[in-house]
């Protein structure tokens, strides 16, 4: 299936975040050999020069690395993948404490809610 | 990306005293697919065919790969015109053969290829298949050539949304460093993350010649939502 992506925002940052998404849940594990700029195109069913420019992206990071003959891999340093988890992380915390915020109620409000609404459990 | 696949300077054609296209100038690269937009009558066919020698240009200059448009550009360009030129008694089979004669770059095994993911029986005659289904073999074939320049004149417009996907699925896995594509539309949101440019065409005048990346970036809007302005009635 095609990725599903915001219509205002440059497309290869929007690749970029969701590959980014795909190493922390571990759907692409430390180490893994990425498809093909060509097919991971054809997935996302983006441009493959939009494509090769957010593996461009994720090369710069060094989540992503190449080797000249066999292909793209994802990085198996562990430090960088608990970074990027964390970082992603906080970006979560603070949308939620700027969405928190915008409805009027304070930080420590912010996390009494939480913590009421995850003692109720009542999530579906 | 130092080569120029087109070129046109100060690109021009009147019909009578009716002006279509008033002073076109860009370059095209290779390894692009790019988007021809602009509203119903602005020039967008008129720029297609003047590409494919069909028409002459009033004045100015157009180069393909270097040359003005003539037998070696026409080897080079793949065009899918707007209204389908087949002979409608053909056999779909027969059609294949048709380009395979004309074109030493047709690739028929690609296209039968694309026509069995369709569902499409090379057996049916042309006249025999709905619009859309004409539509998509026209494009298949088109697109089956080797082509340098594959220039798309509203593609989609005539075919359901999944057969879509799969013609969008089918340029980009075409893709190839050395051709472009250009498509003109008006259904830019179908199309929009598969291009890599975008031209604007008002009245015969360019308006606009961008990266879908910078629209994004310096408009914070989508292609689309740039041209709904833009082209605001």
């Amino acid at each position: 299936m095609a990725w599903d992506f915001d219509p205002d925002k440059p497309l290869y940052l929007q690749i970029v975040e969701n590959i980014k998404l795909k190493i922390i849940n571990g759907e692409y594990p430390p180490g893994a050999r990425l498809a093909s700029v060509r097919e991971l195109a054809a997935e996302a069913a983006v441009n493959p020069n939009t494509m090769q420019k957010a593996l461009s992206e994720l090369e710069r990071n060094g989540l992503v690395f190449s080797q000249r003959t066999s292909g793209r891999y994802i990085t198996d340093n562990t430090l960088l993948l608990k970074n990027l988890r964390h970082q992603s992380a906080k970006q979560h915390i603070e949308k939620y404490i700027l969405c928190m915020q915008e409805l009027g109620f304070s930080a420590q409000q912010a996390v009494e809610l939480l913590q009421e609404y995850l003692r109720q459990g009542d999530r579906e | 990306m130092t080569d120029v696949l087109l070129e046109c300077k100060n690109l021009c054609k009147t019909y009578g005293h009716k002006s279509a296209l008033n002073g076109i100038s860009l370059q095209l690269q290779p390894g692009k697919i790019i988007g021809l937009l602009g509203p119903n009558g602005s020039g967008k066919t008129t720029f297609l065919k003047l590409i494919n020698g069909l028409l002459t240009p009033s004045a100015g200059s157009l180069l393909i790969n270097g040359k003005p448009p003539g037998r070696e550009s026409k080897a080079i360009v793949a065009y899918l015109p707007e209204r389908t030129y087949l002979n409608d008694s053909m056999k779909v089979r027969e059609a294949l053969r048709f380009f395979a004669d004309f074109y030493s770059d047709f690739d028929l095994q690609r296209a039968e290829e694309m026509l069995r993911n369709l569902n499409i029986e090379t057996t049916a005659r042309l006249k025999t298949l709905s619009k859309g289904t004409k539509e998509k073999v026209q494009l298949i074939l088109v697109m089956s050539r080797q082509a340098r320049l594959y220039c798309l004149d509203e593609p989609i417009a005539g075919v359901d949304p999944a057969a879509r996907d799969y013609i969008l699925r089918t340029i980009i896995n075409n893709y190839n460093p050395e051709a472009s594509v250009l498509i003109s539309t008006h259904l830019i949101t179908d199309i929009e993350q598969v291009l890599d440019e975008v031209i604007f065409i008002r009245e015969g005048e360019l308006l606009l010649h961008k990266t879908v990346d910078d629209i994004r970036f310096q408009n914070g809007k989508s292609v689309d939502a740039l041209f709904r302005e833009v082209f605001k009635c």
